[in-house]
C-alpha cells in the first residue's frame, strides 16, 4: 500500500498545483503540509488541487485539505478542486457550508456574585418543590382515608410484598451479623468481669432500641428507596408522569402514595423481625462462646426489654419508612431526561435517604433520653 | 473511498421469536452504493430485519451476506471485523448521556484506531461539521434538540467512514422540515462517502426522495411482497398492499416528496 504523498507544481507563475497520490486513510500517517504552506506567497493567486493514482481514501485526506484550507487565505486567491474525487469536493463543500455556531450554552464564564445568587434561586425552588410534594402527599393521604381516591390495591401489595416478604432473605443476614458483632463486643468486657451474662442486656437493648430499625432502615433505603428513585425516574424519562397530569390524574397520589404507605407499614414489621434475628445472632455467641443456654439468654433479655423501649424502635422505624419512602420518591419525580439522571435521582435517593435516618435518629434519640 | 465495498445478499431469511415467526422467505440484493428502504406497515419486522443484520439478532433460518462472507456463519471475532465497517443511527439516536458529543464521536475512534489525540479532536470537529453541528463538541445529548440530536447520532455513525450505514427510522420524531433536512444529509453524505444505506423508514417522502432501491415486508402475509426502486414500484408494482402503502391509501399512482 503506498503511503499518502502529495507532489508540489509551481511552474506556472501565480499558481500552485497539489498532486495527491497514494492511500490517504486513518491507517497512514499523512505527510507534512508543511512545503504547501511555504508556497503560498502572496503572488499565489490560484491554489489548484488534482490527484495521480490516488487509492483509497477516507477522512484523513479530507481533514488535510481542510486544514491547508484554513490556512490558504482563501478569500485572496481562488481555490480549484474540479481535479479532485467528486466525494471529496462534496464533503468539503458540506463542512464548509455548515453554518459555524458559536454556542453560548456552557460557554459562558459566570461571575461568583452570579452562581451564588443562581444557587440561592436553586435553593429556594427546591425548596418550593419539596414542601409542595409534602403538601400533595398529605392532601393525598387525606382524600385516600376521606373515601375520595381510588386506591389501586394491586399496586400496594406489590410494593409491600418486594419490600416485605424479599427482603427478608439480606434483613434476615445482616441483622444476624449485627446481633452477633454486638454480643462478641460485649463479650470482650464483660467477661473480664465474670457478667457474661449481661450480654443478653447488651444486645437485645441494642437491637431493639437502635440497630434493628436503623439496620432495617439502611438496608430498605439501599434496596427499596433506589429502586423507586429509578421506577418513577423511569417514567419521567418516557413521559408516563407527563400522561399522568395531563389526564388531571396526580401522580403523588397514583404512584407516591402506595409506595409511602407500603414503606410505612412494612417497615415496623422489618424492624420487629430484625430485632428477633440480631436478638437470636446474639445468643450464638452467647451459647457458643460464654457458657450460656438459650433459655437462660432469652430470660435474661426479655426481663431486660420493657414494651416501651420495643415501642420506641418502632416509632422510629415507622419515621424511617416515611423517610425511605419520600427521599425515593421524591428523587424520582425531581428526575431530569436523561439515563444519566435516572442513576443519579437513585444515587442521591439513597444518599438522602441514609443522611435523613441518621439524623432523624439521633433527633429522636435525644428527645426520648433527654 | 474504498472501491470493493460488498453488497449485502438476504437470501431466503426467517425471522422469529421463539416460536412466532415475523417475517419468512425474505431474499432481497442490496447493490454498492444503493440507498435501499425497508418499508412496510407498523409491527411488520422493519427495525427487526435491520436487527438481523447488524448482528443483534440471529436469524431463525436463512442467510445474511456481506459480500462473499456469510455473516451468521463467521464466528464473533469476523462479524465485529464486518460491523467495524458498519455505522448505524437508532431510532431514538442513542448518543451516551454521560458524554459530550465530541466524546460520543470520539469513542470509537480511540477504541478502534491508534491515532493521536488531536487527530481525533480534528476528525471529531470535521464529522460534526458534516452535520452541521461545528463548534458542539462540548455539548451533552440532554442540552440539543431532537433533530439536534439525530444529526450528532449521524456524525458518530460515520466517525470510522463506514461503508455501510444503517438507519432505524431517521426522521421519526422531527418536523417536515427537519426530516427533510436530515434525508438530504443522508444523502449527500452517502455520495460523499461511497457508503452503501440501508433505511428502516415508512415516511413516504423519505422513501420517494432519497430511496434507489427497495423492500416492502407484509405483516399479515409475513413475507417480502416486493423489491425494487419505489418510484418504480409506484408505477409497476401489481400488489395491492404495496400500491395503498404507496399512494397512502388514496390508489393515486404519483409520486410525492413532500
Amino acid at each position: 500500500m503506498h503511503s499518502p504523498r502529495f507532489r508540489l507544481d509551481c511552474s506556472q507563475k501565480g499558481e500552485v498545483r497539489v498532486i495527491l497520490s497514494g492511500y490517504w486513510t486513518l491507517q497512514s500517517e499523512p505527510p507534512n503540509p508543511g512545503p504547501i504552506l511555504s508556497a503560498l506567497v502572496p503572488e499565489v493567486r490560484h491554489l489548484h488541487f488534482a490527484e495521480e493514482g490516488l487509492g483509497n481514501w477516507d477522512t484523513r485526506l479530507l481533514i488535510f485539505l481542510q486544514n491547508i484550507l484554513n490556512h490558504a487565505n482563501t478569500e485572496q486567491r481562488a481555490i480549484h478542486l474540479e481535479d479532485l474525487p467528486s466525494g471529496v469536493r462534496d464533503l468539503l463543500h458540506l463542512s464548509a457550508t455548515s453554518p459555524k455556531q458559536s454556542p453560548s450554552l456552557g460557554a459562558n464564564k459566570e461571575s461568583f456574585i452570579t452562581r451564588v445568587g443562581n444557587r440561592v434561586l436553586d435553593l429556594t425552588d427546591q425548596s418550593i418543590e419539596i414542601a409542595t410534594f409534602i403538601g400533595e402527599i398529605i392532601l393525598a393521604f387525606m382524600e385516600l382515608l376521606g373515601g375520595k381516591r381510588p386506591f389501586k390495591s394491586r399496586d400496594f401489595f406489590g410494593f409491600v410484598q418486594s419490600c416485605g416478604v424479599e427482603s427478608l432473605p439480606i434483613v434476615s443476614l445482616i441483622a444476624v451479623l449485627v446481633g452477633v458483632i454486638l454480643s462478641f463486643v460485649g463479650a470482650v468486657q464483660l467477661q473480664m468481669f465474670g457478667a457474661q451474662i449481661y450480654v443478653a442486656n447488651l444486645v437485645g437493648l441494642g437491637m431493639v432500641l437502635e440497630m434493628g430499625a436503623l439496620m432495617s432502615g439502611v438496608i430498605i433505603a439501599g434496596r427499596i428507596g433506589a429502586s423507586y428513585a429509578a421506577q418513577l425516574g423511569t417514567m419521567q424519562v418516557n413521559e408516563e408522569i407527563d400522561a399522568l397530569r395531563t389526564m388531571g390524574i396526580s401522580p403523588v397520589g397514583f404512584l407516591v402514595l402506595p409506595r409511602m404507605l407500603a414503606l410505612m407499614l412494612m417497615l415496623p414489621l422489618l424492624c420487629i423481625y430484625a430485632d428477633i434475628m440480631g436478638i437470636l445472632g446474639g445468643s450464638i455467641i452467647g451459647v457458643s462462646m460464654l457458657d450460656l443456654s438459650l433459655i437462660e439468654f432469652l430470660e435474661q433479655t426479655r426481663k431486660t426489654l420493657t414494651l416501651n423501649q420495643c415501642g420506641q424502635g418502632l416509632l422510629k422505624s415507622s419515621i424511617f419508612g416515611v423517610l425511605i419512602g419520600f427521599a425515593g420518591c421524591l428523587r424520582g419525580m425531581q428526575c431530569g431526561r436523561s439515563a444519566l439522571a435516572v442513576g443519579a435521582a437513585t444515587t442521591s435517593a439513597v444518599v438522602t435517604s441514609i443522611v435523613l435516618i441518621v439524623v432523624s435518629d439521633s433527633i429522636i434519640t435525644y428527645f426520648l433520653y433527654r | 473511498m474504498s472501491a470493493t465495498a460488498a453488497a449485502i445478499t438476504v437470501s431466503d431469511l426467517t425471522m422469529a421469536y421463539g416460536s412466532f415467526v415475523l417475517q419468512r422467505g425474505l431474499d432481497f440484493t442490496i447493490n454498492q452504493g444503493d440507498i435501499f428502504v425497508i418499508m412496510g406497515g407498523s409491527g411488520c419486522g422493519k427495525s427487526t430485519l435491520l436487527r438481523h443484520m447488524i448482528g443483534l439478532m440471529q436469524p431463525a433460518q436463512g442467510e445474511i451476506w456481506y459480500g462473499k462472507e456469510n455473516f451468521w456463519k463467521l464466528d464473533e471475532t469476523d462479524r465485529a471485523a464486518i460491523l467495524r465497517k458498519a455505522g448505524v443511527l437508532y431510532q431514538s439516536g442513542a448518543l451516551w448521556s454521560s458524554m459530550t458529543l465530541g466524546e460520543n464521536i470520539a469513542l470509537p475512534l480511540a477504541h478502534y484506531t491508534s491515532l493521536a489525540p488531536k487527530v481525533i479532536d480534528e476528525l471529531v470537529s470535521f464529522k460534526l461539521s458534516l452535520v452541521g453541528l461545528a463548534g458542539f463538541e462540548s455539548y451533552y445529548p440532554a442540552q440539543l434538540s431532537g433533530g439536534m440530536r439525530k444529526r450528532a447520532a449521524l456524525a458518530r455513525a460515520i466517525a470510522l467512514d463506514p461503508d455501510f450505514l444503517f438507519f432505524d427510522e431517521p426522521s421519526a420524531g422531527l418536523d417536515p422540515i427537519s426530516a427533510r433536512n436530515l434525508d438530504q444529509l443522508i444523502q449527500e453524505l452517502c455520495e460523499g462517502l461511497g457508503a452503501t444505506v440501508i433505511i428502516v423508514t415508512h415516511e413516504l417522502a423519505s422513501i420517494y426522495a432519497i430511496g434507489t432501491n427497495s423492500v416492502f415486508l407484509d405483516g399479515e402475509k409475513k413475507t417480502m411482497l416486493a423489491t425494487g426502486d419505489p418510484k418504480m414500484l409506484l408505477k409497476e408494482c401489481q400488489e395491492e398492499t404495496v400500491v395503498q402503502f404507496l399512494t397512502r391509501g388514496t390508489g393515486k399512482r404519483e409520486v410525492r416528496t413532500v
